[in-house]
């Protein structure tokens, strides 16, 4: 809501400065977003009148103009074509200072000599227009100073309003506003009735009550709609963020921002029969006021005639019947129209109209008939219509009924923390319009006024008066609650743990869209099934991730585009996929590695990042998960590569994964290194085992070396698992210290060698059994894994 | 006994030009072994009388006692000049740079969600978190936002179908807390939220942390009282703060919550619009209604409730000038903040 604060003064005005005047309504809750004044500075422009016009005799574009200020004539050589012999006009005088500190002084043009400069709006800063010199109304006084004329020192407001106070969305409702804040009476607009001077109606039928339980019609006839518009209405308009159009449809929108009631004129010639209110049926067609077609469903509440759709009810008129230069008779509508009726169906059609605006957030069901009162003064008066009786047209029960509140001083002190005096609560209330219905019962039944249409509960009235009182005037204070124990569970392993450890381990956080490019996912995850949104910002950002895998390599590329050599980038956040038993949101944790595998140093040789790289780091990063195992296995994955990929489990149940891009992936993305990508579902990592105390052996330790040979396509996994099976229970530690391939083995095979270890809890084990063990060892790995024994 | 003499001039000489262990004991040998010189002396004791043989042989001691003291003084200063050497020659240079991993780091909006959850979880809040991908019912409609409701415009909320979205807030957290525990609740809901809106300002991605307070006797003050201190905390510094009365459906009644512009102290800047306020949290007392449609007796419980961008709280914070930098990873802007 955009205002002029002159306009808002006439009404209501406390002597507080401006400045004051913004910084209250901001704090009592109607923000104001900003404030400008309604014409830059300038100086000595007055009113002036054209006496006589000529052709400039050197310049075709220009003319040599007479302009009187009232006292006396100057020659102005002006180059508007609009310039003529009788035009009031916005006359610079040699001395005058225009926006810019532009000083006017006498000049000559093309050998002629010019007395000042007749002016554009642009060149006032009163708007962009520069289709040529202003032209003032006929009766503008000549020789006033145009400031003056036009009253331009003054301030256009515009303040920020939520949804729930439409009851401000007029001069009217902060002018209630600023009287209620500063204890000041309101002087409203007097509205006299206007009498019919003939007995002209047009019949208005509502059909569907709900959507508009009332409905006042007038005729005008004879309206001239050639007057201009008059200039203090139409720079109120202008102040207000509205353009003028032409008499008819400024008068209402003057009314709308006066008093808060949209309205529409009809050219009533155009109408056929009667006016029926009704909803559209679909299919239904409407050509709007902005010459957009739209088609309607049953949703629509209409205004209709005989030859169909008029109007959209509360949003926007059609084109074919609105006021035009040709109309002589006028149809005015001033309805009020439901709140839920018209909600979300101007957005629904990429509308969005001062009227809709109002309507959807309520407009004052009882301003009706004031408001159709002033609109036909003004139309009397401007266009010298002649009015008919105004017609009612109603549906009493759809009309809404003022909520009666019930208000509990204890409610109040209690809530606020502190007691307002019962008879400031009573004088706030009043002053906003509501009506204290009952107080003898030792609270107050509060009648809220019609125009407020958030008022239902007792914590709405303990607002208003929170909000009168002003905030920042209630007590501070800190909260009192039961000390309870936030008791943490040890086995549950905070995410930020994990986190922590994937900074120490030299990851950088990162934090990636959660909705991704469609392509590339489906490149990485042909099997899932994408979550499209509806409506996506962009066609980039359209589905929701399946991994954050996605996300990762796009900052992978964006950092390797930016020559970045060491990438080492993780990402925690939750995945979305489309599994048979419904959606599945899971939190994950995903890394994505590339480059050199330390970071630039006179230590390191350029050495590129390896699997084992990367698997050490998840392997010190779920050593954080304590006493629980995780097996790597080796896995395929669609985005990873086919002989560098581990399957991540816990028993039994997978975890995550772990591997190179696969190349034909990172080709595509147009990347020229392996990238290294895991991912784990933080729900199977989280759980650790509590640790269990083992008495501590004082028996020696008994240690062997084992170096086998098998084929490469023997895991080491599964040469660990067969050792530890016959290596019996009191094998310490396992450990493999060198893998071998090259001289004197064969060429498709390769030499692992383990260092065990064992220790008995109470005795010494002999070289027996430990040699037993080796032996049982040794023949397993030969019968499983075609193991040899390296000599 | 010139014999003697000599052959101690002759052993000390040795010694003193001994350059090693090895020499050295090549010399004791020489000397003192068993075949060595100066205990062939001894043997020839015999040869002396009774008389003059005590003090003929205290001399001999004598010398092979000086002789192995020599030796000894002589191997340790040896020792002294071999270590000193191997010291030097172990040098290296200090100030070069230590072989490491770079470090990483986390990201700013981590680090600030941390503070933020920090103050709360140390005065007795327990964080709750939730899907993103939420029901119309928990994101709208429990919250008092029914279909028609002009606010739904202020969310401009990304859709999979009627009722499905992604959620505009973390308020559905905080119904769902509600839903599945008893008061007294004392919780903050941090993570990420989504609003169809893009441009230098808004991010189709953000992050927030809201907070519900729900007790027997909550009051407007101890909100008041709860932000004050939770933004003085945050920013380590006596902030100017004012409540606003605003319009939340879910809250009544409802404040947004301003501090002084940190960046140019309340003067007026870019940053705060030439205001000198900037805008920081919304606020207010649980609406009934939401209490109510969570399974909460409003008769018997009150409560409040709070939210605020943790985008936002980090830039001003840090001083980040760009709400796109926090999305496009950049190494070289994410390190700033290691």
């Amino acid at each position: 809501m955009k205002f002029s604060e002159k306009w808002l003064r006439t009404w209501v005005s406390p002597s507080i400065s401006s400045q004051e005047l913004m910084d209250q309504v901001t704090m009592a809750g109607l923000e104001v977003d900003g404030s400008e004044p309604v014409a830059e500075a300038f100086s000595g422009v007055v009113v002036g009148e054209v006496t006589s016009c000529e052709q400039h005799p050197n310049a075709d574009k220009l003319r040599v103009c007479t302009v009187s200020n009232g006292k006396e004539t100057a020659q102005v050589v002006c180059g508007a074509p609009n310039a003529r012999t009788g035009l009031k006009v916005a006359f610079a005088e040699v001395g005058a200072v225009l926006p810019g500190d532009f000083k006017i002084k006498k000049a000559k043009l093309r050998q002629v000599e010019s007395f000042g400069m007749l002016c554009s709006e642009k060149e006032l800063g009163l708007s962009d227009n520069h289709d040529g010199i202003m032209e003032l109304a006929a009766d503008a006084p000549v020789g006033t100073d145009l400031r003056e004329y036009f009253d331009l020192d003054d301030l256009a407001i515009e303040v920020d309003l939520t949804p729930n106070r439409a009851d401000c969305l007029s001069i009217r409702g902060i002018a209630r506003e600023v009287g209620v804040l500063n204890n000041e009476a309101v002087s409203e607009v007097e509205v006299p009735a206007v009498a019919a001077v003939h007995d002209e109606t047009f019949p208005v039928e509502i059909e569907d009550g709900k959507g508009c339980p009332r409905y006042i019609g007038r005729v005008f006839n004879n309206v001239d709609v050639t007057v201009s518009t008059p200039v203090w209405m139409v720079e109120r308009l202008r102040r207000g963020g509205v353009r003028s159009i032409d008499p008819v449809v400024d008068i209402t929108n003057y009314v709308m921002l006066e008093l808060g009631q949209p309205m529409h004129g009809f050219d009533l010639d155009t109408l056929k029969d009667k006016i029926v209110v009704r909803k559209a049926e679909k299919g239904e067609k409407l050509t709007l006021l902005d010459g957009q077609e739209v088609e309607l469903d049953s949703s629509e509440l209409l205004i209709t005639d005989a030859s169909g759709p008029l109007a959209l009810a509360g949003i926007m008129g059609g084109e074919n019947t609105g006021v035009s230069s040709e109309t002589k008779r006028v149809f005015l509508e001033c309805a009020f129209f439901a709140p839920i009726e018209i909600a979300g169906k101007a957005r629904a059609k990429g509308l969005h109209t001062d009227s809709s605006h109002r309507y959807e957030r309520g407009v004052d069901f009882n301003l009706q008939e004031m408001a159709v009162e002033r609109a036909s003064a003004l139309l009397v008066e401007i266009c010298g219509a002649e009015p008919g009786p105004a017609v009612l047209a109603e549906k009493p029960e759809f009309i809404p009924v003022a909520a009666e509140i019930e208000l509990y001083a204890d409610v109040v002190s209690s809530s606020l923390g502190m007691t307002i005096e019962n008879q400031r609560i009573e004088q706030i209330l009043t002053g906003l319009g509501f009506s204290i219905v009952d107080s003898s019962g030792g609270y107050w039944k509060v009648k809220a006024p019609s125009w407020r249409f958030d008022m239902e509960i007792q914590a709405d009235l303990i607002e208003e008066l929170a909000r009168v009182y002003g905030y920042n005037n209630l007590p501070i204070t800190a909260p009192t609650a039961a000390l309870k124990p936030q008791g943490a569970q040890e086995q549950e392993t905070p995410v930020n743990m994990l986190v922590d450890r994937m900074v120490s381990l030299g990851f950088q956080e990162a934090i990636t869209f959660s909705f991704v490019e469609p392509e590339a996912q489906k490149q990485m995850f042909p099997n899932e099934e994408s979550i499209a949104l509806a409506n996506p910002i962009s066609a980039d950002m359209s589905v929701m991730r399946v991994s954050l895998w996605p996300g990762l390599l796009k900052a992978v590329q964006h950092n390797l585009n930016r020559q970045a050599d060491h990438v080492r980038l993780f990402e925690t956040g939750q995945r979305f996929r489309q599994e048979e038993k419904g959606l599945e949101q899971v939190d994950v944790l995903a890394g994505a590695v590339t480059g050199t595998r330390l970071s630039k140093g006179w230590y390191e040789k350029g050495e590129s990042v390896d699997f084992y790289d990367v698997k050490g780091d998840v392997e010190q990063l779920l050593s954080g998960i304590r006493g629980v195992q995780f097996d790597f296995l080796p896995g395929k994955h669609t985005a990873l590569h086919p002989g560098q990929c581990a399957r991540i489990e816990r028993n039994g149940k997978l975890v995550g994964y772990l591997g190179a891009l696969h190349p034909s992936i990172q080709k595509q993305l147009g990347i020229k290194q392996t990238v290294y990508l895991f991912e784990l579902r933080l729900d199977r990592v989280l759980k650790s085992e509590l640790p269990e105390f083992t008495p501590l052996s004082k028996q020696p330790v008994t240690t062997r070396d084992l170096a086998v040979v098998v084929d490469e396509d023997v895991s080491v996994s599964s040469v660990i698992d067969s050792i530890r099976e016959m290596a019996g229970e009191d094998l310490d530690s396992l450990t493999l210290f060198d893998i071998y391939r090259g001289k004197g083995i064969d060429s498709k095979r390769k030499s692992l060698a383990f260092g065990l270890t064992w220790q008995h809890p109470s005795r010494t084990l002999t070289d027996d059994e430990i040699n037993r063990f080796m032996d049982s060892i040794i023949n397993t790995l030969q019968t499983r894994l075609d193991a040899v024994l390296r000599g | 006994m010139d014999t003697l003499n000599k052959l101690h001039e002759d052993a000390l000489a040795a010694v003193k030009d001994a350059t090693s262990a090895q020499i050295l004991d090549e010399i004791r040998v020489k000397f003192l072994g068993k075949k060595g010189e100066i205990t062939a002396q001894l043997k020839s004791l015999g040869k002396l009388s009774a008389e003059e043989r005590p003090a003929a042989g205290a001399r001999i001691n004598e010398v092979k006692e000086a002789v192995a003291n020599a030796i000894n003084a002589r191997k340790t200063e040896l020792e002294e000049n071999a270590l000193a050497e191997k010291l030097a020659a172990e040098q290296i240079d200090v100030t070069a740079p230590g072989r490491r991993q770079l470090t990483g780091g986390l990201h700013p909006v981590t680090m600030t969600l941390r503070r933020m959850e920090g103050f709360f979880t140390n005065i007795g809040y327990s964080i709750a978190t939730g899907p993103e991908i939420e029901d119309d019912y928990h994101n709208f409609e429990a919250l008092n936002i029914p279909s028609h409701h002009p606010a739904r415009a202020m969310h401009d909320t990304f859709y999979f179908d009627a009722s499905t979205l992604l959620r505009t807030h973390t308020s559905p957290v905080q119904v769902r807390t509600m839903e599945s525990s008893e008061p007294p609740i004392r919780i903050v809901c941090p993570g990420r939220v989504y609003r169809c809106d893009s441009d230098l300002t808004h991010s189709p991605m953000f992050h927030q942390m809201e907070g519900l307070m729900i007790d027997e006797k909550v009051s407007f003050a101890d909100l008041k009282g709860t932000i004050e201190e939770f933004l003085r905390v945050f920013f380590e510094k006596e902030l100017p703060v004012r409540f606003r009365p605003s319009y939340f459906p879910f809250t009544e009644p409802s404040a947004e919550v301003d501090i002084e512009c940190v960046m140019c102290g309340g003067d007026g800047c870019r940053v705060c619009s030439h205001t000198g306020w900037l805008e920081v949290l919304g606020c207010g007392m649980v609406h009934p209604n939401v209490l109510r449609a969570s399974g909460v007796d409003p008769d018997k419980y009150q409560g409040f409730a709070f939210g605020m961008g943790v985008e936002r709280m980090a830039m001003l914070r840090y001083g980040v000038n760009d709400l796109r930098l926090f999305f496009d990873n950049d190494l070289k802007f994410l390190r700033q903040f290691n």
